[in-house]
């Protein structure tokens, strides 16, 4: 396979590659860490002096070889008391393609980090052991990842080994979580049968399972489509300041959805005035037309009182000008939220006071189950929200953008970020009220 | 200044380069600490790393000028190529430079000198006091998370309370680019605009953006002695011991820190095309080959961070 093969010529000479961001969601038991240091070590992103370490450390611990469990373990706190307590970045490359993997804990306690870590992945791999199927934390992630509206989802079931690499194991399991997972409207599963510990599917095809006929996680990483495609057409470009120099007004940021050509015409929001673009300059480079994801700075033909936290629309959806979001949120401080709680607010370059109205439900990501009117939200809970701001926002709903349909609430005292919100609907299915409480379901 | 930005891959959808996309994230970041911090200011050691966070500056802010002021700790045990440059790079933007002095510390009788003579571990309290003597809200760092293991746990904005600690427990979750950077009176934020670069990603872009380094990251001769598996430069910070013994041999630094803990690398890459060769060959990490400080124990840097280090 190509990627075994990887020269430093290679790698060195393709510096036009892309990139892509995945997540993981696993327990320690699925094997996770194992999937993940098979992943870099096979990959060849593990070097000499962390191999060196990491054998050392695996004979301090008793074990016999190489733990690769041990490569993603991070902190002092977390190797004293055997867990993982954070997401962790990790970085390796092919000569296809550059990866940042969020790696995150599967604890139940530990929603927040796989919340994080799915907020900016394009594609999640989901663990599950081949001896036990799906099971109730397998529908939380698949959960998340479609709360998160996460483009790719990938089951990995692991441990083949340990069923003696038979299709009817694999098969049953990949049936039941896509039904699941396409309930929830994730777009898109790809199933693998692996196992990490042997090596088998992870980078290398497996000799053993040779009724499958997929890509091995590698190589699904290296082909999967990178960027929002589902994001909307429509542009939006919130202002992150003003550079002015020599007389002239430079509005500075970065593009997230869709395209600006000098010349178009374009809306400031939330004041609705409406404008030109006289020239676009990407970092230097003067454009006629940039697309989402480039930061740059905007020229406009009008001389318009525009600041940091406006934002230039255009394009056939407008933005949903309001001071009512109603949003799926998830709950990721110490402290609780309540009905009633001054906030702020923060949507894109845009802070502003906020207060919560109501929490009409809280939702079980098992099961699916609701639980109305709880009053508070506390650590690790998903739950919806309507919320009222002091000041209109500029906003789309998550569906249609996850960049400028995000938010989080804020503690003004101390600056917590107490929750995560995503503005709308939260799953895209329909059907999902079938397994929800029958006095309705608006999840 | 070349680059290619838009790699069309499709006709109606277009991806960014890893470098592209690494660039505009970096310059998001810096663009959201000109718009919601007082004062700013980017940790500037001559190293590569500070040295592509503030060309990244410069862009994001052109054709303005950079709207923060540079820090530099100075252990005392500086390389002059170093030092020269970074003055160089200073007149040339117009920029003001504020320097930390280890040696003043030490001088005043604030710092001890440690047995082993190594400085990095001195840097916190020069670094904490200008931080708090200029009320600093907002510190850049070129730290990278695939540098070392506890640096891949932080995040990109990393509040330290008044005595500049980073509680690994006590970070806030950052989701989707929506940065956090609220924080009380005393307190401060560390910010790692390179946070997802790695090694290799740096030198790609210091080599498409024609970017100028000290001399020392590229191979020449020089005189060097042998401690703890590493080549280090002799000089009056303490090297070599008697039982050393110095050496004239063709070497480049990889990492650019203090002299009593840097150590170089064999190395014939006289040019960057070489250098990005060798360092995509390498069999070793970046602090591996080259920190010493880093080999003092597993869990160093984790302990350092913890005291308010970068």
């Amino acid at each position: 396979m190509s990627s075994n093969s990887t020269t430093a010529e290679e790698l060195a000479g393709l510096s036009a590659t892309t990139l892509l961001r995945f997540a993981t969601a696993g327990s320690v038991d699925d094997g996770k860490s194992t999937l993940v240091g098979r992943l870099l070590h096979d990959s060849k992103s593990v070097l000499a002096d962390q191999m060196e370490a990491l054998e050392h450390a695996s004979r301090s611990r008793g074990a016999g070889g190489p733990d690769l469990a041990l490569l993603t373990d991070g902190l002092r706190a977390e190797r004293e008391q055997g867990i993982t307590i954070d997401v962790a970045y990790r970085y390796f490359a092919t000569p296809r393609r550059r990866f940042i993997l969020a790696d995150t804990p599967g604890h139940v306690q530990y929603t927040r980090n796989m919340v994080t870590g799915a907020s900016t992945a394009e594609l999640t791999i989901i663990l599950v052991d081949a001896r036990n199927g799906v099971v109730e934390q397998t529908r939380r992630h698949a959960a998340i990842a479609a709360l998160l509206r996460v483009p790719h989802v990938v089951l990995a079931v692991n441990k083949m080994d340990l069923v003696d690499y038979r299709e009817p194991v694999f098969a049953s399991i990949a049936e039941e979580f896509t039904a699941y997972a396409t309930e929830l409207g994730v777009p898109e599963v790809t199933a693998i049968p692996i196992s990490a510990l042997a090596g088998d599917n992870v980078v290398e095809p497996s000799a053993r399972m040779d009724w499958y006929g997929g890509p091995t996680v590698l190589e699904h990483l290296e082909s999967a489509e990178s960027g929002d495609r589902a994001a909307s057409h429509s542009s939006r470009f919130p202002v992150q300041m003003v550079i002015r120099h020599d007389g002239e007004r430079y509005y500075a940021g970065q593009l997230l959805t869709g395209r600006l050509r000098v010349g178009d015409s374009v809306t400031v929001q939330p004041s609705g005035r409406v404008t030109t673009i006289t020239s676009l300059d990407v970092l230097g480079q003067p454009a006629d037309v940039v697309s989402a994801g480039s930061s740059l700075s905007v020229r406009l033909s009008d001389e318009i009182d525009i600041g940091r936290g406006d934002m230039l629309t255009s394009g056939p959806r407008p933005p949903r000008i309001t001071k009512e979001i109603e949003a799926t949120v998830c709950h990721v401080a110490d402290t609780p939220l309540t009905v009633g709680q001054r906030v702020l607010l923060k949507h894109t370059t845009r802070t502003v006071k906020a207060i919560v109205e109501d929490i009409p439900s809280r939702l079980t990501l098992d099961d699916l189950s609701q639980h109305p009117q709880p009053g508070r939200l506390v650590a690790n809970d998903i739950g919806r929200v309507r919320i009222r701001t002091a000041e209109p926002l500029a906003l789309d709903s998550y569906a249609d953008s996850r960049r400028t349909g995000s938010f989080l609430l804020i503690d003004p005292v101390d600056g917590t970020t107490l929750v995560a919100g995503m503005a709308g609907d939260s799953f895209a299915a329909v059907a999902v009220a079938s397994d929800a409480d029958a006095d309705g379901w608006d999840f | 200044m070349s680059s290619r930005h838009i790699d069309m891959v499709a006709s109606d959808f277009s991806v960014l380069s890893h470098l592209d996309a690494l660039e505009s994230e970096s310059v998001h970041i810096l663009r959201e600490v000109a718009g919601e911090f007082e004062r700013p200011v980017i940790l500037f050691s001559g190293g590569k790393d500070s040295i592509v966070m503030l060309h990244l500056a410069l862009k994001a802010f052109a054709p303005a000028a950079v709207p923060f002021s540079l820090l530099h700790v100075d252990t005392g045990h500086n390389f002059p190529e170093v030092i020269e440059y970074r003055d160089r790079v200073v007149a040339e933007h117009g920029l003001r430079l504020h320097v930390a002095s280890v040696q003043e510390f030490i001088d005043n009788g604030r710092l001890r000198e440690r047995p082993d003579g190594t400085r990095n571990p001195l840097q916190t309290v020069p670094l904490l006091d200008a931080i708090e003597s200029n009320r600093f809200d907002a510190v850049f760092g070129g730290g990278r998370r695939d540098e070392e293991k506890a640096r891949a746990k932080e995040r990109v904005f990393s509040l330290r309370d008044g005595f500049g600690a980073w509680d690994p427990r006590r970070q806030r979750p950052e989701l989707w680019q929506l940065y956090n950077g609220r924080h009380a009176p005393g307190e401060h934020v560390r910010v790692f605009p390179l946070s997802n670069w790695t090694e290799l990603d740096v030198w790609q872009y210091i080599e498409r953006e024609e970017i100028e380094l000290p001399e020392i990251y590229y191979a020449h001769k020089r005189l060097v002695f042998r401690r703890s598996g590493m080549w280090l430069t002799a000089g009056d910070w303490g090297g070599p011991a008697d039982d050393e013994t110095v050496e004239f041999r063709l070497i480049r630094y990889r990492t650019v820190g203090d002299m009593s803990c840097t150590g170089a690398v064999d190395s014939d890459a006289t040019t960057i095309e070489k250098v990005i060769a060798e360092i995509a060959a390498s069999r070793l990490t970046e602090r591996g080959a080259t920190r010493a400080d880093d080999k003092l124990s597993e869990a160093a840097m984790e302990d350092r961070k913890r005291e308010g280090y970068f």
